[in-house]
């Protein structure tokens, strides 16, 4: 039986490889979804960098994209070995849903507009502020009752972070899923 | 010396105002350039020379240590503020007050790209777990492996459970005030007793029980022990009230063995 050429052979390595990695990012396995650098090489080799830009090119198609998201939270300008190593992966929609999208994904807009207040405020006081305080400026939007529910679910979400002087910080997920930069940009950018 | 005296006191109030100041800024995110390191530091050298305890000490290395945090907060302020996510804060939250819901929701959205997940048993998955339920005991022949046993419920007297040793026939600390009755009774004139004349009893069971007791007498400050280590005499003592050292002194442990041959060798030289 004839060889395939090398070019094929090339290709239906890096598609099983891809097919691999859409199922080691796209299914949870652990308490957090998506997967660290290091489970990535050990699954799919050490060209698996290689992999994720791969299939970061064939989601782009479908409005989605590999978010790479380091421990040190600014990403570094060229990551070493060991920094993509400890760096998390994740699959997030490349563009952004229009508000009555939000619906869908089980979101009501009082909700994302106090996450985004939670968040925005947290920004301005550099990443850190007391629940109490934000607490205030959400119930100036948002009925009373629904203060302590909403900024419980950010938590639990893993949006927000809350340590046990009750300051709160910007968890995992504001990191992977906010822009931050622009966020603030937009905001002060916006007329009311 | 009364002056150097006034100037601790003085320095003990100046630190904790430090301290105070220090854990405000850091607890409450406050901009960490209101402090003056200079002047902190300052007070910290002035009072340095008169610290002689360790309590003392401990307060001014505090104090040192949350001046040292305020100047790594210094630095993380200046360093935010050189990124390009620093705007004044005043300006978002005017922001935050003034733009009602859908405005800011219309923000937010193009800012948020929420993470994609999917949550879809596979075929492989759904054959793995059909196994494993095949394999799986029923609930009732699990139990009676692990030794689980039905048993009918039904009553027991008070003098039952005495008998079976479940409960003792007088509380605890009852009985301890009881056998300090009976030492303070037992102390000759000089207020003590030999420890074998003391704890020894017909049986040797109510020997180790009385020695557990007098142990309990001497921890928690109802007695006493001499021990006279050349002579190999242990004497108890009770104390006419009880006395607490918990705390005040350094306690120690006097192991003393209460062993079978122990104990037949005090009831023979007592026959004898």
């Amino acid at each position: 039986m004839a060889r395939k050429p090398r070019s094929l052979r090339m290709k239906t390595y890096y598609a099983m490889k891809m097919k691999r990695a859409v199922h080691l990012l796209f299914y949870r396995r652990h308490s957090r979804p998506g997967a660290k650098g290091w489970e990535l090489r050990r699954q799919l080799g050490s060209d698996y960098l290689k992999v994720i830009n791969l299939l970061d090119d064939y989601l782009e198609k479908l409005d989605l994209q590999v978010k790479t998201v380091f421990e040190e939270g600014n990403p570094p300008e060229n990551p070493t070995r060991d920094e993509l190593s400890k760096a998390r992966f994740f699959i997030t929609l490349k563009g952004s849903l229009k508000p009555k999208e939000a619906k869908l994904i089980g979101w009501r807009i009082d909700d994302i507009a106090g996450l985004a207040v939670s968040i925005a405020h947290i920004i301005s006081k550099r990443g850190k502020a007391s629940r109490k305080e934000v607490e205030d400026v959400l119930r100036n939007k948002l009925p009373n009752w629904r203060v302590d529910i909403n900024l419980n679910r950010y938590i639990r979400y893993g949006y927000l972070n809350e340590d046990e002087n009750g300051q709160l910080y910007l968890d995992w997920r504001t990191r992977t899923e906010v822009d931050q930069k622009a966020l603030v940009d937009l905001l002060l950018r916006t007329e009311g | 010396m009364p002056s150097t005296t006034k100037k601790k006191r003085l320095g003990r109030e100046e630190l904790q105002s430090v301290v105070e100041l220090c854990r405000s800024i850091e607890d409450k995110g406050l901009n960490p350039f209101l402090v003056d390191i200079e002047d902190l530091v300052a007070i910290i050298r002035e009072y340095f020379k008169v610290w002689e305890k360790p309590d003392e000490l401990i307060l001014d290395a505090e104090a040192l240590n949350r001046i040292s945090t305020v100047i790594k907060l210094q630095s993380e302020w200046v360093k935010h503020r050189a990124t390009s996510l620093y705007t004044d804060p005043f300006l978002i939250e005017d922001k935050l007050r003034t733009l009602n819901v859908q405005e800011i929701v219309e923000v937010f959205m193009k800012t948020w790209h929420p993470l994609v997940e999917l949550e879809q048993i596979s075929i492989h998955g759904l054959d793995e777990s059909m196994k494993y339920w095949e394999s799986l005991l029923p609930l009732d022949e699990r139990w009676k492996n692990i030794g689980f046993q039905e048993w009918e419920t039904g009553t027991v007297t008070l003098n039952e459970m005495v008998k079976q040793g479940l409960l003792a026939d007088e509380a605890f600390s009852e009985r301890l005030e009881n056998f300090w009755k009976e030492l303070k009774r037992d102390a000759g004139e000089d207020g003590k007793i030999d420890y074998w004349d003391f704890i020894g009893a017909e049986t040797y069971k109510e020997t180790v029980e009385r020695a557990y007791l007098t142990s309990f007498l001497v921890t928690y400050g109802y007695a006493t022990l001499e021990v006279h280590p050349l002579e190999e005499d242990i004497f108890v003592k009770p104390y006419k009230k009880p006395v607490s050292s918990l705390a005040k002194e350094q306690l120690i442990s006097v192991p003393i063995p209460v062993s079978h041959e122990e104990w037949l060798t005090w009831r023979e030289s007592r026959e004898a």
